[in-house]
């Protein structure tokens, strides 16, 4: 979908943004770039829509040399979201989400009609389109910012660190937020960061760049984890890799066994207390509630009047990552499974999940063993290894 | 010093034609002012080398004393409304050109971005997000340009449009106050009343900048003329001292 030919871009100044780039992204998949300041991820990205302009190489969207279409043409077929946000602050969300509409000519109640759509798709209420954006928090101008992306349909969406300028917690819900709307979509995205954690998170592949913008590698997330292919992108993937990687394993697969739970209304007189010492308690409805240490039953009451330690259900969605997280932390060295309704299914042990992830780390090690690449492009550090890659492998 | 009441009423068709008179000199000062000034801020913002050429000759126009600038017109233009007007549209540039460049700079670079990565030609984003943005602070300047334009334009009496001015002269000839006292209340009504409007206006052209505590562009002005300190000499001087 989008083409980089030998693509450089040098500044009169002497300083090299991006140095001999080849890469081919392929349609509807989110790729990622990332790497440290300065590294030429941004350029790359800006390159796109020319809103910077390569010194040498060739870069094609659709099958089209970028260099002869008309750049305002080319802008309008491409989505572009930048970090603050970039709305107008003198025109309505509505007018604001109805730009490129407008620009392509549909006319005033259309793509009213349209912005209102998209005001919906992103999660905002209807309400907030009468709006000018310094009355919307940060993360709802973000959101704007996406849906104004959107609001002509480009097949291909630029995002220059989107969710930069936002907290954590706004952060991950806008990273759900565009995974779901990517679920949908299927756009081609860009994307341009420096936190690790949020390329893994969305990306379908990642390219990581090293200062004086070359490409190193570019590879799925779980392979580049398991195999990054130099010191300089292991560094960049940081002491925790191995851990990042089981954030890309679900728990789907992973078996639970029976959890011999006790209701809250039981009393505790006629719990053993020879049996295992953790035990879980739940709702009525089978919701977990926490867990009841059986060496320390009070005398009298009901299992819901004791006290317990808190749980945190999983669900089959959730990340192994999570669920050692959750069997590190947890006094009985177990996970409570539930289904997507918060009903408990089962326990699955901490060794369970020790095992499974450590397959885990041997199926991403094999996989990218497994790969296209000969051992000759494997090669560490090239950018040429990283584009034979790029070139011949489809996202999964 | 005594006021003669009896004077208004005999006058009155005179003060309100000298008061029509006044406009007609001051307003279309104004809007030329705002015609030389719009072209021209735009290129010193966009074209940096120009910008120290553009602000320098505008304030050089200013520091030209009005009597001079007149008698200068005088044989191009003659003892004609276009000198007076001439004469104020000069000065009207010191303010306009500054401030619209400032109200130019002052145009989140994000949102000029956005507009043309959005595919916006430049003529449009010009047009329709940076002037819009840049809008109240040019309207500060419009405000300040149009109060100076009122109060100088009693200078233009020596030619014979000075419109309340003249009931300056005639007023300091026959030694006698009231036309001056009316001349000066009246041109300062004036002044009160044109900065209303104008307020009005900025009001009607910028609902994003209502029930806001933190206009947009505000904090970040460096050497724009604002209206609160409004005063013609005191603006000039606080500029020449910064």
């Amino acid at each position: 979908m989008i083409k980089f030919d030998a693509v450089s871009k040098r500044y009169p100044n002497g300083t090299t943004a991006v140095d001999g780039l080849s890469l081919d992204l392929p349609e509807g998949g989110v790729t990622v770039l990332v790497g440290s300041s300065g590294c030429g991820k941004t350029t790359t990205l800006r390159m796109v829509n020319r809103m910077v302009e390569p010194t040498s190489g060739t870069i094609s969207v659709g099958g089209r040399d970028i260099l002869e279409t008309d750049a305002a043409e080319l802008r309008r077929g491409i989505g572009y979201v930048i970090q603050q946000s970039g709305l107008f602050p003198h025109r309505t969300i509505l007018d604001n989400i109805a730009t490129v509409p407008l620009l392509l000519g549909w006319g005033r109640r259309k793509a009213r009609a349209r912005a209102a759509e998209l005001l919906e798709l992103v999660g905002l209420p209807a309400d907030a389109g009468k709006r000018y954006p310094h009355q919307l928090s940060g993360g709802q101008q973000q959101r704007v910012g996406v849906a104004r992306a959107l609001a002509a349909d480009p097949p291909v969406l630029l995002m220059d660190e989107p969710f930069g300028a936002v907290d954590p917690v706004v952060r991950t819900q806008l990273q759900n937020e565009l995974l779901r709307l990517q679920e949908e979509l299927r756009k081609t995205v860009v994307f341009v960061t420096h936190d690790i954690d949020e390329a893994v998170r969305l990306g379908d592949r990642i390219a990581v760049f090293r200062t004086g913008g070359r490409l190193v590698q570019c590879a799925e997330p779980a392979e580049l984890l398991a195999r990054p292919a130099d010191d300089f992108v292991a560094g960049f993937l940081g002491a925790e890799r191995g851990l990042k990687l089981l954030s890309l394993t679900d728990l789907a697969d992973v078996p639970y066994a029976p959890g011999g739970e006790i209701r809250t209304d039981e009393p505790v007189g006629g719990i053993p207390r020879d049996g295992d010492r953790w035990r879980l308690v739940t709702s009525p409805r089978g919701e977990p509630l926490g867990w009841l240490d059986t060496d320390a039953l009070p005398a009298g009451g009901t299992a819901g009047e004791a006290p317990l330690e808190p749980v945190r259900p999983l669900r089959d969605t959730d990340s192994l990552l999570s669920a050692l997280n959750e069997a590190v932390s947890s006094p009985a060295a177990a996970v409570a499974r539930v289904t997507a309704d918060g009903v408990l299914t089962g326990l699955t042990s901490r060794d369970a999940i020790h095992e499974r992830a450590g397959r885990s780390h041997a199926e991403a090690g094999r996989a990218a063993a497994a790969g296209p690449r000969t051992p000759e492009d494997a090669a560490p550090g090239t950018a040429e290894a990283a584009t034979a890659e790029a070139a011949t492998e489809r996202p999964a | 010093m005594t006021i003669e009441w009896g004077w208004f009423p005999d006058h009155a068709g005179e003060l309100a034609r000298l008061t029509a008179d006044h406009l007609a000199t001051a307003v279309p000062a104004v809007l030329f002012g705002l015609l030389i000034a719009l072209p021209l801020a735009v290129l010193a913002h966009r074209v940096r080398p120009l910008r120290g050429f553009v602000l320098g000759a505008s304030n050089i126009l200013y520091t030209i004393p009005s009597l001079a600038f007149f008698v200068l017109l005088l044989p191009v233009t003659g003892l004609t409304r276009t000198t007076a007007i001439t004469g104020l549209t000069a000065y009207t540039l010191v303010v306009l050109v500054r401030n619209t460049v400032e109200g130019l700079d002052a145009v989140p670079a994000s949102a000029r971005e956005a507009s043309k990565a959005m595919g916006t030609s430049t003529l449009r984003t010009l047009l329709t997000v940076e002037l819009p943005l840049a809008l109240p602070v040019i309207m500060a300047g419009v405000r300040v340009a149009t109060v100076m334009s009122i109060s100088l334009v009693s200078v233009a009496s020596y030619i014979g449009y000075g419109g309340l001015g003249q009931l300056f002269t005639d007023g300091f000839q026959r030694n006698f106050p009231t036309p001056v006292i009316a001349g000066v209340a009246l041109t300062l009504l004036l002044a009160l009343v044109a900065d209303a409007v104008l307020v009005t206006v900025q009001w009607l052209c910028t609902p994003w900048l209502r029930g806001t505590s933190r206009p947009h562009g505000a904090s970040r002005l460096r050497g724009a003329f604002r209206p609160q300190r409004s005063s013609r000499p005191q603006s000039l001087e606080s500029r020449k001292r910064a």
